[in-house]
């Protein structure tokens, strides 16, 4: 790592409670996470450990209750609603798992809208959303509906959503959730790619299978982290991804 | 983002339900056609009474006689303006000593000494429904009117072809007559009719102009009718009874009210009235009927405007239901939208962006279909369309649009994305 560079997440003591008083649910007690550049991290734990909150919270879609938060070195419980959609569009890219692709908009149409929010000239957005639909492979259905695409594809549509802005980080929520084993894979494989060519990914997932992708695995209970355990170095291959190379 | 984008997202957003879009325009066209067409109609028959009443000549005052009650005699012309311009006196119970507006009377006004801004005075008579032969042809007269030289200026009615009479067949009761445009037609045809001698129930009387078209007046037909010397027409017709009106023309349109205080004091004096609310006679002021005229279809056109107004309301209302209903529909891909970073602004714009394309497109055609409607003749008026109110209804609609559109745009865009995205 370059000296100087700031981690790409930096959590610390994060703390999310919803309601208050005695119906109040502490989702999340304390949690400290560093995140650096390369770094291809699964977040895992049970159905309420709290990894959906976690993830709303490094998505910046949801402010913590305590604790500080610093992304790619910027505070973000500093930031207004205004500075909030700049790092969305900017520094994340989601990938969700039901894919949230907006209707009746062809693929490259919502490949393009982030960059459209971005303030990227027509002909520029064009060419990179193009590219980043060849990266997955949907360089032949460019102008198909969602709905006329299989889940898998749908995916990977979302998947070069989520890069076409470049962001420091790409975050995915469940990604395979609502995939059968065939699109998991071709899914996992990209992601395996993304990792090769040094992007930082973060993924919450339940399930093995997808974390043994992952450079690092944290499992996460009841709101706390329980379990850290580095699988290969930040700077090298993730560990699945020589069985899947080409 | 440039404002291109956000219109045609707007647009995308629109055009995704079809058929909600196109009802929802339909309550703005509705509106903006109606208050334009209303207002239209409003101006048409506003116009058209004017140009009714200017045909009772300019600055002029018509004096009838009122014996009984509110419907005493009269020209028919007066008789129909009297109700239409609300000019009734209320006249209660008959008047013993009524007098009747005679040929001394007219004199007396015509005396600059009694009546300095008098410019004249005709007498007339009226004699309706005569029938006029020539050739076998055969025609009734709406009007046979037995008047003075004078009146031809006065009641505005110019002559196309031909002459008018003059102070010497007054004089000598000469049998001629100025006939109008459908007496012209149905008596004659093609035939050239100076000159051409008519009978008039029995007398004959010898054509001598032919007054020029003023078209239909929408009362009655304002070309039936025939014009010949006073004396004429009561020899032979009407005999020497009392006058049907007296018309007198005003120096200027200053001199009208003048003239009809001093028209006013000679007759009350030749008549002896001794209560001035009470006259044996009334005048009909061309000029203040004019003005309570216009008033009342004044009053008239803001009513139905007013009446149009409030549909152009329900369909804003209309606009901010549907609106509504597409933000609430919508509100998981806002909840996406936001998620891959869109800006507050981008998604307001974008939904007032299509309120107000809505309520814009609905406008537009709403004047288009007004402009159409314009051009029939809606329940016997033109319309006329005045251009204001184009501008006012197509503003207020954009208006609407914007106004009742940026309630479920800002709630669309304070949506918070976490909660938008768990919307189900």
């Amino acid at each position: 790592m370059r000296p100087g560079t700031p981690p790409v997440l930096q959590l610390t003591g994060v703390t999310k409670v919803y309601g208050e008083g005695e119906t109040a649910v502490r989702a999340l007690r304390g949690v400290s996470l560093r995140v650096e550049r390369g770094d291809y991290v699964a977040i895992m734990g049970a159905s309420g450990s709290g990894k959906s909150t976690l993830m709303n919270i490094i998505g910046c879609l949801d402010v913590p209750s305590g604790g500080t938060y610093y992304l790619d070195g910027t505070d973000v419980g500093a930031l207004d609603e205004r500075s909030l959609a700049i790092v969305r569009n900017r520094k994340l890219g989601f990938v969700f798992q039901a894919f949230n692709l907006i209707p009746r908009m062809s693929a490259l149409a919502n490949v393009e809208l982030p960059l459209a929010y971005g303030g990227v000239k027509a002909a520029e957005r064009r060419r990179r959303a193009l590219a980043a639909l060849d990266l997955v492979g949907l360089a032949d259905r460019v102008h198909h509906q969602p709905n006329e695409l299989s889940g898998g594809q749908q995916q990977r549509v979302a998947v070069a959503r989520a890069l076409v802005t470049a962001p420091t980080l790409l975050l995915a929520d469940e990604p395979t959730g609502a995939l059968d084993s065939k699109s998991s894979e071709d899914v996992m494989k990209i992601f395996d790619r993304l990792s090769a060519s040094g992007r930082t990914l973060v993924v919450i997932t339940h399930e093995e299978e997808v974390a043994a992708h992952a450079k690092r695995v944290v499992r996460l209970m009841d709101g706390q982290i329980v379990d850290d355990v580095r699988v290969t170095p930040v700077g090298g291959l993730p560990p699945r991804f020589a069985e899947v190379a080409p | 983002m440039n404002p291109v984008e956000v219109l045609r997202f707007a647009l995308r957003g629109l055009s995704a339900n079809k058929m909600r879009s196109a009802l929802t325009m339909l309550g703005i066209l509705i509106g903006v056609a109606a208050v334009i067409l209303l207002v239209a109609i409003g101006e048409g028959s506003s116009r058209q009474i004017q140009q009714n009443i200017q045909q009772l000549g300019a600055n002029t005052l018509t004096i009838t006689p009122s014996t009984f009650g509110g419907g005493g005699g009269g020209g028919g012309i007066a008789r129909v303006f009297a109700r239409a311009g609300g000019g009734q006196r209320q006249n209660t119970g008959p008047r013993t000593q009524a007098k009747n507006l005679t040929v001394e009377d007219a004199r007396a006004l015509a005396d600059p000494a009694n009546a300095p801004s008098v410019k004249s005075v005709s007498p007339v008579v009226t004699a309706q429904a005569q029938t006029a032969t020539y050739e076998g042809a055969s025609h009734s007269i709406g009007q046979l009117v037995g008047t003075y030289p004078s009146y031809f200026e006065a009641s505005n009615k110019p002559v196309a072809k031909g002459a008018y009479f003059y102070n010497d067949d007054v004089l000598a009761a000469r049998k001629v007559v100025v006939i109008g445009k459908t007496v012209a037609d149905d008596l004659f045809g093609t035939v050239d009719p100076i000159g051409k001698q008519i009978t008039v129930s029995g007398v004959p009387f010898t054509v001598i102009g032919v007054l020029k078209e003023t078209g239909s007046s929408g009362f009655q037909d304002a070309d039936d009718v025939a014009i010949a010397p006073l004396p004429a027409v009561q020899q032979s017709l009407t005999g020497f009874g009392p006058l049907g009106q007296i018309l007198v023309q005003a120096k200027s349109a200053q001199a009208v009210d003048a003239a009809q205080s001093e028209v006013t004091e000679v007759l009350n004096q030749r008549h002896g009235i001794t209560d001035p609310a009470n006259p044996d006679y009334r005048i009909l002021n061309s000029a203040s009927l004019q003005e309570t005229v216009s008033a009342a279809i004044g009053t008239f056109t803001v009513l139905l405007g007013a009446v149009a107004a409030i549909s152009l309301l329900v369909g804003g209302i209309g606009i901010t239901n549907i609106m509504l209903v597409t933000v609430t529909e919508r509100t998981r891909e806002i909840g996406i939208r936001k998620a891959i970073g869109a800006p507050k602004g981008a998604i307001l714009g974008q939904f007032l962006a299509e309120a107000t394309m809505l309520s814009l497109v609905g406008g537009l055609l709403g004047v288009l279909i007004a402009v159409i409607g314009a051009q029939f003749t809606i329940a016997g008026v033109k319309p006329v369309i005045v251009p204001t109110s184009i501008a006012l209804a197509l503003g207020v609609s954009v208006a609407i649009g914007l106004f009742f559109g940026s309630y479920p745009a800002n709630r669309a865009a304070g949506l918070r994305p976490i909660e938008a995205l768990r919307f189900e």
